[in-house]
């Protein structure tokens, strides 16, 4: 077995992630991870592509993307400009035809690392109409009679937010993952790696204050890592102490909290507490 | 423990996975064995636990299943786990590994049969639970069993990369019993499950680009320019939300708020309109949970076509006489339909409607609700359930259905 995934320096996984990498890169077949938003769902495939020092291609997928898009693309309107006003030779189809993010990484001269993101995003069927691409990676292009081939077959990661379901057959074919809200100890890590130089007791303070808050039933936006991130840099901006986190009014709640009627809920119970 | 020992240890976890209704494929039992062959498991249970789950299980509403079944497969597997663990090399090495899985699982499935499994696990589910809150046979951590974390076991394996817990202690802890389908989740994937309703058309105004249709017809006029234009696809399924609020309804308040934000911000209906009631329908409907807007069911029928789905959201729990009863009061004079009358009118009239329970389906036994169901195709109010009510509205109600209805709408007049 090849060099296993240990996460990079700035992206911290989880023993069942690695292990989950692993096993889709060994038996060569796409990486389907799901999970709830701010979970490092798009940025483990930028840490597989740094610690595989492959070539990342990027598909970002959205309720209008069709499935051939990430093949090839065949430009007909500015064939049909070129036949009218230009000046171009329009009968070489080839000229007009563009791979897509899966056609560049099959022709590649290296492995790349494909990134399918949000794939739950399109029309139901999209899934079902990559079936046969992902699973021998390679397609031809009716136009032109071309077959693109994987020279290397690229690592394929595929991210869900769970929107709409995925096909059978298509859920089949991946290895899957569900990433975990991260715990306490992963989370401790997570932070160290935005705020190298944080003081302790601020760190425990935080994650203390954070995951109580996460705990509160009812909430409709629960806050996820980015956003603990980001209270965390503002707590240390304004300099506020470790011991003002243990209260039951929170400093700058609202970096915490999107939903205005969560922010209502715990700014309710605050006072009825305080 | 021999070669064999290896691969029977893992049948049993594909049998009591499938058993447990996870639906493990040949083709993913296959992947698993082709991951093991290649090392992934890194002679660990926890790795093993690792590879089976991300390639057996596709789905986190399956975890929970898995790690009971994992716990379950392995804990009886005899304490020497070190041998078992080579045993997979060697099992896996053996010239016939992959192969003739495939006779064999049917063989022993037709020779078990997978009610008597399912039985026996559920048996020994029940049991483990106990143990578990008795606390002292289940495996855990730190004990001198050869399966937990820093364990003192003679022959015992490193389990997970220092300090992590055992792949069987993970199991134990059934975290993600949350992920359940069967149990009622949040908004987000009640508007997942919603969205489903969608049916897709093109309708109203020519604002986008048919590209196909454009080049067709340049080409048919001899390469000049003719644009085509279509309108954009919409879902066009209109739903309209009845939901009972107040009295034996208030256990369930925050449920129902789900549901009705999950419909509100994440179905993407062409139209949506919500009302209230309070236990039955009796000719008028509220726009309002404090009912002082009041909207009577004949002026629905006439706004809304029978094209519209229909959604209860009830109990529909009552005393029977609330049933027959010709409005809310007793006081008021008794004529017009009753409150079943009414709901007939209603089914009558949306033929592709629904009702969703969140009392547990074990009490729909319950005369009201008996009374219900009859006319209206009833789901519990789970993810489950919204599911398979998803999956029925765009069907037409069976002819039973409709008798029964036509029979209610006779007796009411």
């Amino acid at each position: 077995m090849e060099g296993k995934f240990e996460g990079t320096g700035d992206y911290i996984a989880s023993k069942a992630l690695r292990s989950a990498v692993d096993v889709a890169v060994a038996i060569q077949r796409p990486l389907l991870v799901k999970g709830e938003p701010g979970t490092g769902k798009t940025l483990l495939a930028e840490a597989v592509a740094a610690s595989m020092k492959a070539p990342l291609i990027r598909w970002q997928v959205r309720s209008t993307t069709r499935a051939v898009e990430g093949l090839y693309h065949y430009d007909t309107v500015r064939r049909l400009h070129d036949s009218r006003f230009g000046d171009r030779e329009v009968t070489d189809i080839a000229a007009y035809i563009d791979l897509g993010s899966l056609g560049r990484a099959f022709e590649a001269q290296e492995r790349h690392v494909v990134l399918i993101d949000e794939i739950d995003k399109a029309d139901l069927e999209f899934p079902n109409d990559l079936l046969h691409e992902l699973d021998v990676m390679s397609f031809t292009i009716p136009e032109t009679g071309r077959v693109v081939a994987a020279r290397h077959r690229p690592v394929v990661i595929i991210t869900s937010n769970n929107e709409k379901e995925l096909p059978d057959a298509f859920l089949r074919r991946c290895v899957f993952h569900w990433i975990d809200f991260p715990d306490r100890e992963l989370m401790s890590d997570i932070v160290q790696v935005h705020h190298p130089d944080i003081e302790r007791e601020l760190l425990a303070g935080a994650l203390e204050a954070f995951y109580r808050l996460r705990s509160t039933a009812g909430l409709r936006k629960p806050p996820s890592t980015s956003e603990l991130v980001d209270w965390i840099s503002a707590l240390r901006h304004s300099g506020i102490p470790a011991e003002q986190l243990l209260g039951a009014k929170l400093p700058f709640l609202g970096t915490l909290l999107k939903k205005e009627q969560d922010l209502a809920a715990i700014e309710g119970e605050g006072r009825r507490r305080g | 423990m021999s070669v064999a020992g290896a691969g029977q240890v893992f049948l049993s976890l594909l049998f009591e996975l499938r058993a447990a209704g996870v639906p493990v494929s040949t083709q993913g039992w296959l992947a698993f064995l082709d991951a093991l062959g290649k090392g992934a498991h890194g002679a660990s249970l926890d790795g093993l636990y690792h590879v089976a789950r991300c390639v057996l299980i596709q789905s986190e509403s399956q975890y929970d299943v898995f790690d009971q079944v994992f716990g379950h497969v392995f804990k009886d597997v005899p304490y020497d786990r070190k041998a078992l663990l080579d045993d997979i090399e060697g099992w896996l090495r053996d010239p016939r590994p992959s192969m003739s899985l495939d006779p064999s699982i049917r063989a022993m499935l037709e020779e078990l049969g997978i009610d008597e499994l399912r039985r026996q696990f559920e048996e020994r589910l029940a049991e483990q639970k106990e143990r578990h809150d008795g606390g002292s046979k289940w495996i855990g951590t730190g004990g001198t069993s050869p399966f937990g974390t820093g364990g003192a076991h003679p022959s015992g394996v490193r389990l997970g990369g220092g300090g992590g817990r055992s792949a069987l202690a993970v199991a134990d802890a059934r975290r993600y019993r949350a992920f359940r389908k069967d149990r009622v989740l949040d908004t987000r994937q009640m508007a997942a499950a919603l969205r489903r309703l969608r049916r897709l058309t093109r309708k109203g105004h020519d604002e986008e680009l048919d590209l196909d249709s454009t080049v067709r017809e340049t080409a048919r006029n001899c390469g000049d320019l003719e644009i085509v234009m279509r309108p954009p696809r919409k879902n066009d399924v209109r739903l309209v939300l009845l939901l009972d609020v107040g009295g034996s309804m208030d256990p369930h308040a925050q449920l129902v708020s789900r549901l009705f934000s999950a419909a509100h911000r994440g179905g993407g209906f062409r139209e949506l309109r919500s009302y209230y009631f309070h236990n039955c329908v009796y000719g008028k409907v509220y726009e309002d949970a404090q009912f002082e807007r009041p909207v009577p069911v004949q002026e629905l029928f006439r706004e809304l076509d029978q094209n519209w789905y229909l959604v209860m959201v009830g109990d529909a729990w009552m005393h029977p006489g609330e049933l027959t009863m010709t409005s809310g009061s007793f006081w008021a004079p008794s004529r017009g339909p009753s409150g079943l009358g009414w709901l007939a009118k209603l089914a009558d009239r949306f033929p592709h409607s629904g009702w969703l329970n969140p009392e547990p389906d074990r009490f729909w036994d319950a005369p009201s609700i008996h009374a219900i169901r009859a006319l209206f195709r009833m789901f519990p109010l789970s993810l489950a359930g919204l599911d398979d009510l998803v999956r029925e509205l765009p069907n037409a109600p069976r002819p039973e259905q409709r008798h029964l209805v036509h029979e209610v709408l006779r007796e009411a007049s």
